[in-house]
C-alpha cells in the first residue's frame, strides 16, 4: 500500500493506482470525464485535474499514478474555477438542444455540470458545423461530440476494429472513420461498443422505436416480439435494479402491455439453433474424418458485428462459418412462415420486431440473405435501451409487473437458450446436445458447464475427448474434439490469423463480437458499474441452471416444430428459411 | 480513380505501365523501406506525397495496407498536417507567412490580394494547375516580415504592389515552357 494525503486527509491506495483510483479508495470523487477505469485514461478532458505539492501546474489525476508521501488537493477555489472554465470551454462548442436530445438526464456532460455547480457559459462564438451521420445500425452527431475519444479507444484498443480515429486538427478536430466518410460506407462491424462508452449524444443507435409505435398502433398488422437472452438480465438496469437482475416475466409482461399480439422469446430459436448447427458441426466433422470434403474449425454465426467484422477482414474465409442465420432471424423466418399460417396471417401482414442487446442485428435485418419470397424475416430491431424507453414512453410501472410468461409455440426454451447470451455459452449448449446425441450419454461436467470456456478471457480453449460413441459415430471413436471460445474483435482477429494461416487446431469455434458476449453488447444499458459483465454474466447462468430443461434438444416445441413443420435438422425446410450466405466486403468496403 | 489496391511486392515488380502505375510502385518500394520501422508514417507520406503530388483517399488505402496501419490513423494524420494534401495541387505552392511578425506587418493583407489576383480560396488550386494558396504559420523570417514562399523561394517585404511582378515571373516560365 502507498500512503498519501489526499486533501490533508491521510489515505493508503494501491500500489500503481491513478490518483483518480486512490480518491475513490478512499471516498473522494474527483470530477472526471473522458476517464473510463481500466479502458481509457488519456487525459483529454482535463476536468480530474488535480494539484500536487512540489508540481507547478495543476495534474491530471486519471494519468498520474500515486508515490509514497504524495500531497494531493482536490478541492481547491483554483481546482473548482479551473474546471467550470473547461466545462464552459466545451459547452462553447456543444450542440445545446439537452431537452430534445436521447441522452437527456442520461448524460454525463450534463451530470458533470451540475456537479461542477456551472450556471454560466461565458464563451459564446464560433461552432463546428455538422450534418448528422446516420446508418442503418450507428446514427453520429458530432455536434454533440465533446472528443473524449473513448470511442476511439472501444473502437481501435478494445476492438481493434480501428475504423474511428481524430481527424483533422484544433477546432476542426472531428472523430469519424477516415476521411470523414459515413459510418455505413466503411469497414464498421456495427458492434455499437462506440454507442455505450459515449458519455454524450454523439454516438447511438438508430432509432426504430417510431417505426415499432407506429406498427403496433396499426390494426392491419399483426405484431409479433422476441427477446433475446441477454435482455432479460440487463434491461431492469433501466428501472433501477441492479446488473444481473433476472426480470424475464416482467420483460414478457410489458411487451404484452406495450401491446404486440404475440409475445416470442429469441430463446426457442437459440434451442433450434443448436440442432441446426450441431448437426451441421457433426456433418462436417463426419465428413473431414471419412475423407470427404469439409472446412473446418467451424465457426458460429449468431453475433452480426463479428459476421460483418469477417466478411471485412477476412472475405476468404467465409466457408468456416456456419450457415445459420443468427437465432433471431430464424425466429422471423418462422414466425412469418410457420406461424402465420397456422393462425391464417399473410406473411406481408406480420410485422416482426427483435429486442435485442445489438447495434448489429439492425443492419443484420436490412441484409439481402434476411428474406423469404420477399418479406424480411425481422421487420425492426430495438437495442434493450430502446425498449426500456418505450416503456417508460407507455407509462408502465415495469417493477410492478406481474411475471408472465412467453407465447407458444415460439416462446419455450431450455436453459441452453439462456447462456446464449454470454461469452462460451454457444459452445457450453452446443456440447450438451451434440455429446449426447454422439455418447447416449450427459456432458461429463458438473452441473454441465464446460468449465475451461467458462468467464471473461478473452480466448478460452477445451477438449473433449470422445470414447465409446453411439453405433452411428463410430468415426468419433478416440477422437479429441478441440474448441476454442473467444468475445470481442480483438480476439476473433488472432483466432482468424490461425485460420487464414491454416494453423487453425480447432475442430469449432464460438466468436461473440462484443467483449463477454451479449450480455455486454452495444445495445445494452450503459452501466457506471465496473462489475457489470460478472453480475449480468451470472445472471444468465441462474437463470440457465433454475430451468427443469437444459439441453436443446429436450425443448418439446422444437421436437414438434421438426415433426409438424420442419422435417429433419439441416432438411429442405430448413436451408430455406433457417440457414444463409455470408457476403465478402473486403478491408475497405471495396469488394461490394 | 482506376487504380486497384495492390500488394506492395506486385506494385515492386512493375515498372512498366501509366505515371499512375509507376507512382504506386515507387511509393511500394518507399513502404517496404520503412515498414518495421515504427513511427515512419510521416515520414512514408511525405515520400508519396512527393511521389503523387497529392494523397487522395485510394492511395491513403494502399498505404494503409502496405503499412499495416488502420486507414482512419493514416487519414487522422493526413488531415492533422497542413502540409499533407488529400487534393491535387498547383504546380506551386504559394504560402503566405502569418506568424506573429509576418501577421502585424500585413501578411493578411497580402492574402487577401492573392486571393482576388488568383481567384481561389485558401488551400485551392488555380484552374490552370499552377498555383495552389495557403498559409504558413511562420516560416523563420521574422526579420524580412511580411514574408511568402513560393515552393522552397523566400520573397521578403512583400506587399500587394509587388505581388503582380512575383507571380508574373512563373506566368512566363510556364508560357515559354508551353511554347
Amino acid at each position: 500500500m502507498i500512503n498519501l494525503t489526499i486533501n490533508g486527509q491521510a489515505c493508503q491506495a494501491d500500489e500503481g493506482v491513478n490518483i483518480l483510483e486512490a480518491a475513490r479508495q478512499n471516498h473522494i470523487t474527483i470530477p472526471s470525464l473522458c476517464y473510463l477505469r481500466g479502458i481509457h485514461a488519456v487525459g483529454a478532458c482535463r476536468i480530474c485535474m488535480v494539484e500536487v505539492e512540489g508540481s507547478r501546474v495543476p495534474m491530471a489525476a486519471c494519468l498520474t499514478p500515486v508515490r509514497e508521501g504524495m500531497a494531493v488537493l482536490t478541492n481547491t477555489q483554483k481546482l473548482r474555477e479551473y474546471r467550470k472554465v473547461l466545462f464552459e470551454l466545451m459547452l462553447s462548442d456543444h450542440s445545446m438542444d439537452c431537452l430534445s436530445c436521447k441522452r437527456n438526464q442520461n448524460c454525463e456532460f450534463q451530470a458533470l455540470g451540475r456537479q461542477l455547480g456551472v450556471e454560466t457559459s461565458r464563451f459564446p462564438g464560433k461552432r463546428s458545423e455538422y450534418h448528422v451521420d446516420s446508418s442503418v445500425a450507428i446514427t453520429r452527431d458530432m455536434s454533440k461530440c465533446i472528443l473524449c475519444r473513448r470511442c476511439v479507444t472501444a473502437c481501435g484498443n478494445i476492438q481493434q476494429a480501428c475504423v474511428l480515429g481524430a481527424q483533422n486538427r484544433g477546432f476542426d478536430t472531428e472523430i469519424s472513420p477516415a476521411m470523414e466518410l459515413p459510418i455505413g460506407e466503411v469497414n464498421c462491424a456495427y458492434c455499437g461498443q462506440c454507442t455505450v462508452v459515449c458519455p454524450v449524444g454523439a454516438l447511438k443507435e438508430t432509432d426504430a422505436t417510431a417505426e415499432v409505435w407506429k406498427a403496433i398502433d396499426a390494426p392491419s398488422k399483426r405484431t409479433v416480439v422476441q427477446v433475446a437472452p441477454a435482455v432479460r438480465v440487463a434491461i431492469g438496469e433501466a428501472f433501477g435494479l441492479e446488473p444481473g437482475a433476472r426480470v424475464t416475466g416482467k420483460l414478457a409482461a410489458a411487451l404484452r402491455r406495450l401491446g404486440f399480439d404475440d409475445i416470442f422469446d429469441t430463446n426457442f430459436t437459440a434451442d433450434l439453433t443448436i440442432i441446426e448447427e450441431g448437426t451441421e458441426l457433426l456433418g462436417r466433422v463426419k465428413a473431414a474424418l471419412t475423407g470427404g470434403e469439409a472446412t473446418l474449425p467451424m465457426i458460429t454465426s449468431c453475433s452480426p458485428g463479428w459476421i460483418k467484422f469477417v466478411e471485412h477482414a477476412y472475405p476468404e474465409q467465409l466457408d468456416h462459418l456456419s450457415t445459420c442465420k443468427s437465432p433471431h432471424t430464424m425466429l422471423g423466418a418462422l414466425a412469418k412462415s410457420f406461424y402465420a399460417d397456422s393462425i391464417r396471417v399473410k406473411p406481408e401482414d406480420m410485422y416482426v420486431v427483435s429486442v435485442m442487446p445489438c447495434t448489429a442485428k439492425k443492419f443484420e435485418i436490412s441484409r439481402n440473405e434476411m428474406q423469404n419470397d420477399g418479406n424480411m424475416n425481422v421487420d425492426a430491431v430495438l437495442t434493450t435501451r430502446e425498449l426500456a424507453e418505450m416503456i417508460k414512453t407507455a407509462g408502465i410501472d415495469f417493477n410492478a409487473l406481474p411475471d408472465e410468461d412467453f407465447d407458444n409455440p415460439l416462446g419455450l426454451s431450455t436453459g441452453a437458450a439462456d447462456i446464449f447470451g454470454l461469452t462460451g455459452g454457444v459452445m457450453e449448449a452446443a456440447l450438451r446436445t451434440v455429446y449426447e446425441l454422439v455418447t447416449g450419454r450427459e456432458l461429463p461436467f458438473e452441473n454441465l458447464h464446460v468449465t475451461p470456456i467458462v468467464g471473461l478471457d478473452q480466448v478460452k480453449e477445451a477438449a473433449l475427448t470422445i470414447t465409446d460413441p453411439l453405433p452411428g459415430y463410430a468415426f468419433l471413436n478416440g477422437v479429441e474434439v478441440k474448441v476454442a471460445v473467444t468475445s470481442g474483435l480483438a480476439g476473433a482477429r488472432k483466432l482468424m490469423e490461425q485460420v487464414a494461416k491454416g494453423e487453425s487446431p480447432y475442430h469449432f469455434i464460438e466468436v461473440m463480437g462484443c467483449p463477454g458476449g451479449c450480455i455486454t453488447g452495444g445495445g445494452q444499458p450503459r452501466s457506471q458499474d465496473p462489475d457489470v459483465r460478472v453480475k449480468r454474466q451470472r445472471g444468465l447462468y441462474t437463470e440457465d441452471e433454475q430451468k427443469t430443461l437444459r439441453k436443446s434438444h429436450e425443448n418439446p416445441f422444437i421436437t414438434k416444430l421438426y415433426e409438424d413443420f420442419l422435417g429433419q435438422a439441416n432438411g429442405h425446410k430448413s436451408h430455406e428459411l433457417l440457414h444463409t450466405h455470408y457476403v465478402p466486403r473486403g478491408e475497405f468496403n471495396e469488394l461490394r | 480513380m482506376s487504380v486497384q489496391v495492390q500488394s506492395s511486392a506486385q506494385g515492386a515488380l512493375c515498372a512498366c505501365g501509366t505515371d499512375e502505375e509507376r507512382a504506386y510502385a515507387q511509393i511500394a518500394n518507399v513502404m517496404d523501406l520503412y515498414r518495421d520501422k515504427e513511427g515512419s508514417l510521416i515520414q512514408v507520406l511525405h515520400l508519396a506525397q512527393g511521389i503523387y503530388g497529392h494523397l487522395p483517399l485510394e492511395l491513403q488505402k494502399f498505404i494503409s495496407k502496405g503499412m499495416r496501419i488502420p486507414l482512419a490513423e493514416v487519414s487522422g494524420v493526413v488531415s492533422f498536417y497542413s502540409f499533407f494534401s488529400t487534393e491535387p495541387r498547383g504546380e506551386h505552392t504559394i504560402r503566405v507567412c502569418l506568424g506573429t511578425a509576418c501577421y502585424v506587418r500585413g501578411g493578411k493583407r497580402v492574402v487577401e490580394a492573392l486571393r482576388e489576383k488568383l481567384g481561389i480560396d485558401l488551400n485551392q488550386t488555380t484552374g490552370d494547375g499552377l498555383f495552389t494558396l495557403e498559409v504558413a504559420r511562420c516560416i523563420g523570417a521574422c526579420g524580412l516580415a511580411p514574408a511568402m514562399m513560393i515552393d522552397d523561394t523566400v520573397y521578403k517585404q512583400v506587399n500587394v504592389n509587388k505581388l503582380d511582378a512575383i507571380l508574373g515571373e512563373f506566368k512566363l516560365a510556364e508560357g515559354g515552357a508551353a511554347a
